[in-house]
């Protein structure tokens, strides 16, 4: 496992040494930020309102703000994951820096997990900033924060599972914009295949639905722990990193 | 140090490497030479385990390639054709780096770096971007890494190659001041360089082996009967070339003798004598009687260059010889 953390640590500071990990957090404070206004404003006129024409409904701060913010973060993350797992190991085979780790005393799965770690770590990064926004929420209000940390559990198992899939598709190709163009497309399907269960309820149709990251979110964002989905994403990472270990694999016998 | 058995890369069409076998001792600097595209890097890619071999074995400090390659690789410092660097990373912090991959910590690896800084000639770019550094430094940077964990065995592939003259020389003599402590391998397109660094060649065309020797039998061998070097000059007027063929043909022990160069008043002989018999003297002496001038009189030693085409072209000779590639100088 230390062999690992070094990969991991050096994997770190390649992002954030060069623009990579400034530019992504800044795009994606500055999405959040314009969500985080948006439905924040939203919540307080309809307040307004709701005491003008003097109707008292209970307003909460987790149905109405952060749960749909959770929701859409999780959107916006399939956005940013292929830009954090593209170069993992596209990067690598085209400078040859592959035939240093492939050559040193590491397990191929060592590698593997350190790179995907890292990338954890700098999607975490990301998701400091949202709990920037949703700390004025505690400063001015009282939501609960039970669901909201359920929410960011979800919304890690989430990008695992993505990353997992971004760092196998980068170890496919030495080019960046292909593992990044190639990511996106997996991203955008697994989150669209949902829609099939709107209009079908065949068995197909429910296999499909069930293989969209978006539906094992759900009840994250509720607020609910269900082991049904935590299975369905850890098996995911998994799965991705076992792809991963076996592209790494053929990689040697091919090349 | 490394054994070789029948080692064979089969790719979906080609085959890269046939079959080779060869030993290499320990401490010993061993040349691998052969045109570009012969099999030198996917050999040493299946040493350094990077790449599987699909038959035959390959052993390194007495550990099998496929089935203990941790312990191979513990043991194996490793510089690929191109420095495998990471631009945004500096000197001193790529090298601790790779010596922490390798295994090294705390006040050891701190040490290691600072010996391969000062061995290797990078302790003032130190603090510097590895993107940014000219190619000769890179090359030392890559030099400095595949020693950081003192290993038995280096395996360098082209380490001078894109160099300047002045570098290729300071990469060598680095080169040859390791050898004490390390078994090294060295592939090389360039002849000379397996002439001034190495002790041991082993010579590959098309994946197949060529010979495996030590440089001085190799050209031995290659020369096969002695021969000598013979430049006679005309006292007065015109050198009659086949009258003095004739009279260098009739000294004892000359078996051949062929015109080199000839100008109005000079001309270069190549003479050849039966193994063990010294006929130098003689040959001045008769030179001398025939009232010519001898300008010069030596051995002709072949370079490595005439031993490697000689030996390349007899492989491809019988198969097809424009594929042959012509060494670089």
């Amino acid at each position: 496992m230390r062999n690992a953390w070094i990969i991991c640590r050096k994997e770190l500071g390649s992002y954030f040494v060069s623009p990579i990990a400034y530019l992504l957090l800044t795009m994606f404070g500055l999405i959040f930020g314009f969500f985080f206004w948006n439905a924040l404003a939203y919540f307080v006129i309809e307040g307004m309102e709701m005491q003008m024409r003097g109707q008292m409904f209970p307003m909460n701060l987790n149905e109405q703000i952060i749960r749909p913010l959770l929701s859409n973060v999780s959107v916006i993350g399939l956005f940013f994951i292929p830009m954090i797992t593209m170069r993992l190991f596209a990067e690598e085979k085209r400078t040859g820096t592959i035939e240093l780790l492939a050559t040193s005393p590491l397990r191929d799965l060592e590698i593997i997990v350190g790179k995907w770690l890292a990338a954890m770590v700098l999607y975490s990064c990301l998701l400091l900033f949202t709990a920037l926004n949703f700390a004025f929420l505690f400063k001015y209000g009282n939501p609960d924060w039970k669901p909201l940390a359920i929410g960011y559990l979800g919304l890690l198992l989430q990008a695992g599972a993505l990353l997992a899939i971004g760092t196998f598709i980068s170890t496919l190709t030495k080019n960046q914009i292909i593992a990044g163009a190639a990511t996106f497309g997996v991203c955008l399907l697994l989150w669209v295949l949902e829609w099939v269960s709107g209009y079908e309820t065949a068995t197909w149709a429910r296999v499909l639905s069930y293989l969209s990251v978006i539906t094992h979110f759900e009840s994250f964002a509720r607020g609910v722990v269900d082991s049904k989905d935590a299975v369905f994403y850890v098996t995911v990472i998994f799965l991705g990193l076992f792809f991963t270990a076996r592209s790494m694999e053929s990689l040697r016998w091919r090349s | 140090m490394i054994t070789v058995k029948e080692l064979t890369k089969r790719y979906a069409r080609t085959v890269a490497v046939d079959q080779i076998s060869f030993e290499v001792a320990k401490g010993q600097i061993v040349g691998f030479l052969g045109p570009n595209g012969a099999g030198k890097t996917t050999t040493m890619r299946m040493l350094t385990c990077f790449l599987p071999p699909s038959a035959g074995t390959a052993k390194v400090a007495g550990f099998d390639v496929l089935e203990q390659p941790l312990e191979v690789k513990k043991r194996i410092g490793y510089l690929p054709e191109s420095p495998p660097i990471y631009p945004e990373m500096e000197t001193a912090e790529y090298l601790k780096f790779v010596g922490k991959l390798k295994g090294l910590s705390g006040g050891d690896l701190q040490k290691r770096v600072e010996y391969v800084c000062d061995r290797c000639a990078i302790a003032d770019v130190k603090k510097k971007l590895l993107g940014k550094l000219s190619k000769g430094y890179r090359q030392r940077v890559g030099l400095a890494q595949a020693i950081i964990h003192n290993p038995d065995v280096l395996i360098l592939d082209e380490p001078t190659a894109g160099l300047d003259p002045k570098q290729i020389n300071e990469t060598r003599e680095l080169i040859k001041g390791l050898a004490g402590d390390h078994t090294i391998v060295l592939s090389t397109h360039i002849l000379s360089e397996v002439e001034q660094t190495c002790e041991q060649v082993i010579i590959i065309n098309k994946g197949k082996l060529v010979a495996t020797d030590s440089v001085r039998n190799l050209q031995a061998r290659a020369r096969g009967a002695e021969s000598v070097v013979v430049e006679i000059a005309g006292r007065s007027g015109r050198l009659e070339v086949p009258i003095v063929q004739h009279k260098l043909e009739q000294v004892s022990g000359v078996s051949r003798v062929l015109c080199r160069q000839q100008a109005d008043r000079r001309a270069v002989f190549e003479v050849e004598s039966q193994k063990g018999r010294l006929v130098r003297g003689d040959l001045a002496r008769a030179v001398v009687q025939g009232g010519w001038d001898l300008n010069e009189l030596r051995p002709a030693a072949m370079s490595l260059e005439e031993i490697f085409l000689q030996l390349t072209e007899n492989e491809s000779a019988e198969k097809d010889k424009t594929t042959a590639k012509e060494p670089q100088p």
